[in-house]
């Protein structure tokens, strides 16, 4: 039974990637990435065999706690990644409560990361083969690390079941990852920074990581190498204690998943509260304002794109600040302005079949674009212009503002008159509504590189007259030509995004019926 | 023109589609009078769901026309899509909305005032025993709420024709019996409804029409006693469009 379930989870890989070749080059490309990364590690663990026992101690244990730690960490954060064992979809067989441990586990450890992480964790033998005892020891702490490792991450996993059955989290939790994947420059950067500064205290760190769960096993074969027995007998307790209690938690934290359906829990707000739909104005326009805003707010794929109001300031400041000078931080107003408005450049894909509603309602095109258009605009005019000011207040750069402002407003309004044309012809494939936002899309890929591209490239030229007056002015320091830039940006901005909205509204009365049939058939791959 | 009682309130006149080389519907022509409670039977995949997208503006037909009270809705689909109220099957509804929301939404894409958006919002909750979920989103309705809300999404702007696609599927014994009732009660009140069914029991019981549809064509049309004749509507049905065989099960799944 075992065996079958081992099979089921290579069958379920091998008919994905048969599905889309896509797939099969990322798992290639993630294949040879995760193969350089084990040469390194196993090549590096068998050069420590040379090294002083110290050394070797404090790279293998905190390098062992950072891999056990990220086991157990990454289903927290990766909901809806792994799916190949649901143990949700087990549950309708006969199976025994033994033989599913016994089949999740293996399937662990037989996974492409738990296949990584044996092959390195038995490197480690290589690096304690100074005395026979040490090597054997070290076979007995590969093979309780790795199974903490999947019996950990199988925990929490199961543990998050319960939580992650409420919409709420799953979404949030999709969305939070993408925080430390953006300031991951910075973050390497002052962590390099920070461990340099600290070496002398790595060892006592380690000393410390040894003694915790996530270090235990690991310290045992360093402990007999460095002749300290009792200290090594202590840490096997310590990581068979903690392997066992992490197998118990997760029987039970399954048994009761397995039994618990996945009950969304219900937001629910009392009768009569209809939001922004009471405040805007009552009339077709107004209504699909509403609805974009609210969407804004609930949506995670929407939200997501939210992120870059914080995380481009931090950027920008990080770069500036290692060049030595905060001009870059001034760019922050115009890029928000630039990424903001391109983030709606597929909207109808976003509404997927929902935009039956518009059709079916007989909705004119013009005020679907302008609903759509008003609802980023009010609050993203706002804030790059809030944004701007307080970019130039910082770096004490007053003269610029006119150039900068002119360059974020023409951003901002020549875009929404863009993306209202292009939302009204592009249709790629984006992630469901519900589904984690970064889980790629069937059929997504080179087409939605493809037509985002294109469509930075021609805001870019919608904007160039903004750029060319923002940069002579910037550079030769002349303020007439701020304040002309600021000019044609509000005025250029502001024809093009009515050009925009009539262009786009009359493409899409023309093609509504065509976008809703791509939408269908979007859905049926 | 269009209030003309006269004229039928949905009249389809050479529909087609194609799918590539797979003809969906095939120069279907059907009139459903005013007044009348329309039932489209067939089994699946005979273009019952494409026949009705094309009626009300959702897919765009090769050929053909579709006209309401009159009006033709490819040529003037602001004005006809005003006369429809559709719920459609196979499509989502802005679910992140509270159903109080996505009601009132649908009412405001109409153009209506506010008060009276809020009025029949009201009034619609409480006939589809939806109050309690107003505030919850819906998202997180069931089945057989979700075709609630979507039916009174249908209703709000009070349309002279109703098309709705498979209403009944997943909804609860008592909610489908008070629809049934606000249906029969609205047609009786001069309007027309449309729907598409697999239950033919359900069809013979509601409906005064009904027309069987199978590979895009219309194999029988007309009133429910016109077309089942002496026997009843399943029979009649499985006999126009066949495919019904006698076997027995397999062996192994007989258990005395």
């Amino acid at each position: 039974m075992v065996a079958s379930l081992l099979k089921l989870r290579f069958l379920v890989l091998r008919n994905s990637l048969k599905r889309s070749p896509w797939q099969l080059v990322a798992v290639i490309i993630g294949a040879l990435y995760g193969l350089g990364v084990l040469f390194v590690a196993v090549s590096g663990l068998v050069a420590l065999r040379f090294a002083p026992v110290e050394l070797a101690s404090t790279v293998v244990v905190l390098a062992g706690s950072a891999v056990v730690l990220g086991w157990i960490v990454i289903p927290l954060v990766a909901t809806g990644i792994e799916q190949t064992l649901d143990p949700a979809r087990l549950v309708q067989f006969p199976l025994s409560m033994k033989t599913m441990l016994a089949g999740l586990t293996l399937t662990g450890v037989l996974g492409v990361p738990g296949i990584i992480t044996s092959i390195a964790a038995l490197a480690t033998i290589a690096t304690w083969s100074r005395s026979p005892l040490a090597a054997v020891a070290a076979l007995v702490a590969a093979v309780v690390g790795v199974l903490t490792c999947v019996v950990g991450s199988r925990m929490v996993a199961a543990l998050s079941v319960s939580l992650s059955s409420q919409r709420r989290f799953r979404e949030l939790s999709g969305i939070l990852i993408f925080i430390p994947l953006i300031l991951l420059g910075p973050i390497i950067f002052g962590v390099a920074r920070g461990v340099s500064q600290s070496a002398d205290a790595l060892p006592g760190l380690a000393e410390g990581f040894s003694w915790s769960p996530l270090g235990a096993a690991w310290a045992v074969p360093a402990d007999i190498a460095a002749g300290d027995r009792a200290a090594a007998a202590l840490k096997l307790l310590i990581a068979l204690a903690t392997l066992a209690l992490l197998f118990a938690v997760w029987r039970r934290s399954l048994a009761i998943a397995l039994v618990t359906p996945r009950a969304s829990a219900r937001s629910s707000v009392s009768r009569g509260k209809i939001g922004l739909f009471g405040v805007l104005p009552a009339t077709p326009a107004g209504a699909i304002a509403a609805r974009s805003l609210t969407y804004w707010r609930r949506d995670p794929r929407y939200a997501r794109q939210l992120i870059v109001v914080p995380a481009i300031p931090v950027l920008l400041y990080f770069y500036s600040h290692t060049s030595g000078s905060l001009a870059l931080l001034n760019l922050t107003g115009p890029i928000i302005a630039f990424l903001l408005t391109l983030a709606i450049y597929t909207d109808i894909s976003y509404d997927g079949t929902a935009f039956a509603t518009h059709l079916a309602d007989g909705v004119r095109g013009r005020d679907d674009r302008l609903g759509r258009a008003a609802a980023l605009g009010s609050f993203g005019l706002p804030l790059v212009v809030v944004l701007t000011i307080a970019s130039v207040a910082v770096t004490q750069s007053w003269a610029n503002l006119p150039a900068l402002l002119g360059l974020a407003i023409g951003s901002m309004l020549s875009g929404l008159g863009l993306t209202s044309v292009s939302s009204a012809r592009v249709i790629v494939a984006v992630p469901a509504s519900g589904d984690n936002p970064f889980k790629a899309a069937p059929g997504a890929g080179l087409t939605t590189a493809l037509s985002s591209f294109a469509t930075w490239g021609i805001l870019l030229v919608l904007v160039l007259p903004e750029i060319v007056l923002a940069v002579l002015s910037i550079v030769f320091v002349l303020p007439l030509l701020g304040w002309l830039a600021l000019v044609v940006g509000v005025l250029l901005g502001s024809v093009l995004a009515v050009v925009g909205i009539r262009v786009g509204g009359a493409l899409l009365d023309r093609t509504g019926p065509d976008l809703l049939t791509r939408l269908k058939a979007l859905r049926g791959a | 023109m269009p209030s003309d009682p006269s004229t039928a309130a949905l009249e389809l006149r050479g529909l087609t589609k194609h799918f590539g080389d797979k003809v969906a519907v095939h120069d279907l022509s059907l009139t459903v009078p005013t007044g009348s409670f329309y039932g489209l039977v067939g089994p699946n995949g005979a273009g019952k769901t494409t026949t009705l997208s094309m009626a009300t503006g959702l897919l765009r037909p090769d050929a053909g026309h579709s006209l309401i009270h009159g009006v033709d809705l490819w040529q003037h689909p602001l004005e006809a899509k005003r006369l429809v109220g559709n719920l459609s099957d196979g499509v989502k509804l802005f679910d992140r909305l509270t159903g109080e929301q996505l009601v009132t939404y649908n009412g405001l894409l109409f153009g209506m005032a506010r008060d009276t958006v809020a009025e029949r919002v009201a009034d619609l909750l409480r006939l589809l025993d939806l109050e309690s979920a107003a505030g919850t989103l819906v998202v997180d309705y069931s089945a057989g709420m979700t075709k609630k809300i979507a039916l009174a999404c249908a209703l709000i702007h009070a349309p002279r024709l109703l098309v709705l696609d498979e209403p009944f599927e997943s909804v609860d014994p008592v909610s489908a019996a008070n629809i049934r009732d606000m249906l029969t009660d609205y047609v009786r009140g001069g309007g027309t409804v449309i729907v598409s069914s697999h239950v033919m029991d359900l069809v013979q019981r509601m409906c005064d029409h009904v027309a069987v549809v199978s590979a895009g064509r219309v194999l029988a049309a007309g009133t429910v006693d016109e077309v089942r004749g002496e026997s009843s509507l399943e029979d009649r049905f499985v006999e126009l469009v066949g495919g019904r065989h006698h076997a027995e099960g397999p062996e192994w799944l007989r258990h005395s």
